[in-house]
């Protein structure tokens, strides 16, 4: 009766198969759930989602399943509505500028105005003054032009230049359960692998006790030693969103692999938009930034860095100077020579075929970091060069 | 048996529903949430309910799952063969159960709480799966199965430092502790301090959601924190609050100093000198 159900869940992604269903079936004989709908919510909640980020999936499945609501258009407005509230905050990676523009706004007002046009508005619009849209001139919407600030909606970003803008589209975080080929580059990566013996001395030395004590004349002699341990340590650096995005799926299994990789002592994930400038981000929604000074005090050169991106942008995104405060006025370029500096176990992996580096930007940034295509042989290329490196 | 919470641990249908299933399905019980959320008392609290002694494994990130079966001493027994004070032809001697072991062999049934299994290494969980799904072991060196005589009840707490395996979740009852409702709140503060003022108590709860709700917050303030803010305002014989630059004993409430920061920029006031 519920497997239906279940095959909704599967449907939005929740891992759920036969060990849950016999898992609930067992629940349900044994009365857990008290003969009710809610009973039964509670008891296949807690046995049918493995993970909070799929808590959301379930209650939306659930309603589906069982009353029918119309989730779809549920999700669509309470996507929008997230990305209303971000735009209000004053975010700290805002310039000032930008942060003085949304201020002054009346931003309660205008977020209960863009509810009521959301009701109202059925359609797609592009270009017109008053619908959430594009390319208009309404305060809603994406890559419209206005003296007044407005919110951004999604995000489609037209030109392949850094535009910083609060409430860019929630960028999906690269975290899918891909499988497929994701072996694949999980073999390539393990050749990363380096062990040393590291830590508290905890291990029993046997052939060093046999040693010792034999030269001890058969005085015993206790050896220990650390244990063997994973001792490689790999910051990946992702650049997302605009000229990125067709490469999305590409990149996505490679975050898959390392993250899988259980044979890394460490791994940092980190984001970009295009160039590096003084900082970078913990989320691919270009949340909680880092510092690079920050990452240069926390991380040493026994760090290897991988480089994720297409090195294509305008080229004055990499001689310009992004107006952060922490970028300490430097240009993209010397913040990207820093990193190669910093680790010189570094490379650049790029998802645009290498017939394609001709390109400016590429040219320029292949010349500061060794670059491999994004390829199976690319990476295999890549983590040899990764690893010839101490 | 049905988990109804205990006099000083009050839960909401969902964490009552997700033990009973633990119980009777007998699998774990992992329960993530924000700090604060009282993860770790759930444990106390299913024990205290249901009358069986509780072992407590806290996980390092040194923890290996060898050392909650059991642990073989060797370097003991070396060096006791010097002295000869012990028999050390009884390998028995060396060998010491961890809480997993001690739970299985346990001549009753124990509530198990495998603390924070996210600090630990990556493959720790999965070194862990045929134990907690069998519940039996073998000890190497002797060549004998513990097999447990009762199930245990386990309760596993995860503060997302790391990310678990998909086989292992898959093994696991799940709970997310939510944060309480203003509701539910009211009824775990009135059970913690009985005998503070109605209208005081509202006021800090009304001061606790607000500041909750401003989002710049690295760290939001949960139950605990509330619960020990309270005690704090009692002990001082404060009388009433509200949210200003004058908000006493904020140290209770925000344990960050950009989050310090943050409140003296919001709300006015100096902000705190740096140590």
């Amino acid at each position: 009766m519920f497997v239906p159900f279940l095959y909704e869940l599967r449907s939005r992604k929740v891992p759920v198969g036969a060990t849950e269903a016999v898992a609930l079936a067992r629940a349900l004989v044994a009365g857990l759930h008290d003969s009710s709908l809610e009973g039964f919510y509670f008891v296949a909640r807690a046995l049918l989602v493995h993970d909070e980020k799929h808590l959301d999936a379930f209650d939306q499945a659930f309603a589906k399943h069982f009353h029918g609501v119309e989730a779809k258009a549920l999700e669509l407005t309470e996507q929008l509505l997230e990305w209303v509230r971000e735009a209000k905050q004053p975010d700290r990676r805002l310039t000032p500028e930008e942060k003085a523009l949304l201020e002054q706004l009346d931003l309660a007002a205008l977020e209960q105005l863009f509810q009521e046009r959301l009701r109202t508005q059925k359609e797609r619009h592009d270009r017109g003054n008053t619908w959430v849209g594009t390319a208009g001139t309404s305060p809603f919407g994406n890559t419209g032009k206005t003296d007044r600030p407005g919110f951004r909606v999604g995000d489609a970003a037209g030109q392949k230049s850094a535009v910083r803008v609060a409430g860019e589209r929630a960028f999906k975080e690269y975290r899918d359960d891909l499988v497929l080929d994701v072996r694949q580059m999980q073999v390539a990566l393990r050749k990363l692998r380096a062990f040393a013996r590291e830590g508290a001395e905890d291990e029993l030395d046997l052939d060093g006790t046999v040693r010792e004590t034999a030269r001890n004349l058969g005085d015993l002699e206790v050896v220990l030693r650390p244990p063997r341990t994973s001792n490689t340590r790999v910051i990946l650096l992702m650049d997302v969103g605009g000229s990125m995005d067709p490469f999305t799926a590409l990149v996505s299994r490679l975050f898959t692999a390392a993250k899988k990789a259980t044979h890394f002592k460490e791994l940092r994930t980190y984001y970009f938009h295009n160039c590096v400038y003084g900082r970078v981000y913990q989320h691919a929604s270009f949340r909680d930034p880092v510092p690079l000074t920050q990452l240069f005090a926390e991380t040493d050169r026994r760090y290897k860095l991988i480089v994720v991106g297409d090195a294509l942008m305008a080229p004055w995104e990499l001689m310009s100077v992004s107006g952060w405060s922490d970028d300490e006025g430097l240009e993209g370029m010397v913040h990207l020579m820093r990193l190669r500096e910093h680790y010189p176990a570094s490379c650049w992996l790029n998802p645009e075929p290498p017939s394609a580096w001709w390109q400016s930007t590429i040219d320029v940034i292949r010349k500061v970091f060794p670059m491999y295509p994004l390829t199976l042989e690319g990476l295999g290329d890549a983590v040899g060069q990764l690893t010839k490196t101490r | 048996m049905r988990f109804k919470g205990t006099e000083s641990y009050l839960t909401g249908e969902s964490l009552r529903s997700a033990v009973d299933c633990a119980v009777a399905l007998q699998r774990p019980l992992l329960v993530k949430g924000e700090p604060g959320t009282g993860k770790t008392l759930l444990a106390e609290a299913i024990a205290a309910a249901t009358g069986l002694q509780l072992l407590t494994w806290n996980v390092k990130s040194t923890t290996k799952a060898q050392e909650g079966l059991y642990v073989y001493d060797a370097v003991q027994r070396l060096h006791d063969s010097r002295f000869n004070d012990k028999d050390v032809r009884d390998i028995r001697q060396y060998l010491r159960k961890g809480p997993l072991g001690e739970a299985f062999a346990a001549p009753e049934r124990r509530v198990l709480l495998i603390d924070e299994i996210d600090k630990a290494d990556l493959e720790f969980p999965n070194d862990l799966l045929h134990e907690l799904d069998r519940m039996r072991f073998r000890v190497i060196e002797t060549d004998e199965e513990i097999v447990a005589r009762h199930r245990p009840i386990v309760v596993i707490t995860s503060n997302n430092e790391k990310d678990l395996p998909d086989a292992f979740l898959r093994r696991c009852v799940f709970h997310f502790i939510e944060f309480p409702e203003r509701d539910l709140m009211q009824r775990i503060v009135d059970v913690h301090h009985p005998e503070l003022g109605d209208a005081l108590v509202d006021q800090a709860l009304a001061v606790f959601y607000e500041l909750r709700a401003f989002a710049r917050l690295r760290k939001r303030p949960s139950t605990s924190e509330l619960i020990d803010w309270l005690a704090a305002l009692k002990a001082a014989g404060v009388t009433s609050v509200k949210l200003d630059a004058q908000l006493p004993f904020i140290g209770a409430l925000l344990k960050r100093e950009q989050d310090l920061l943050a409140f003296a920029d919001q709300f006015g006031g100096r902000a705190p000198k740096r140590a």
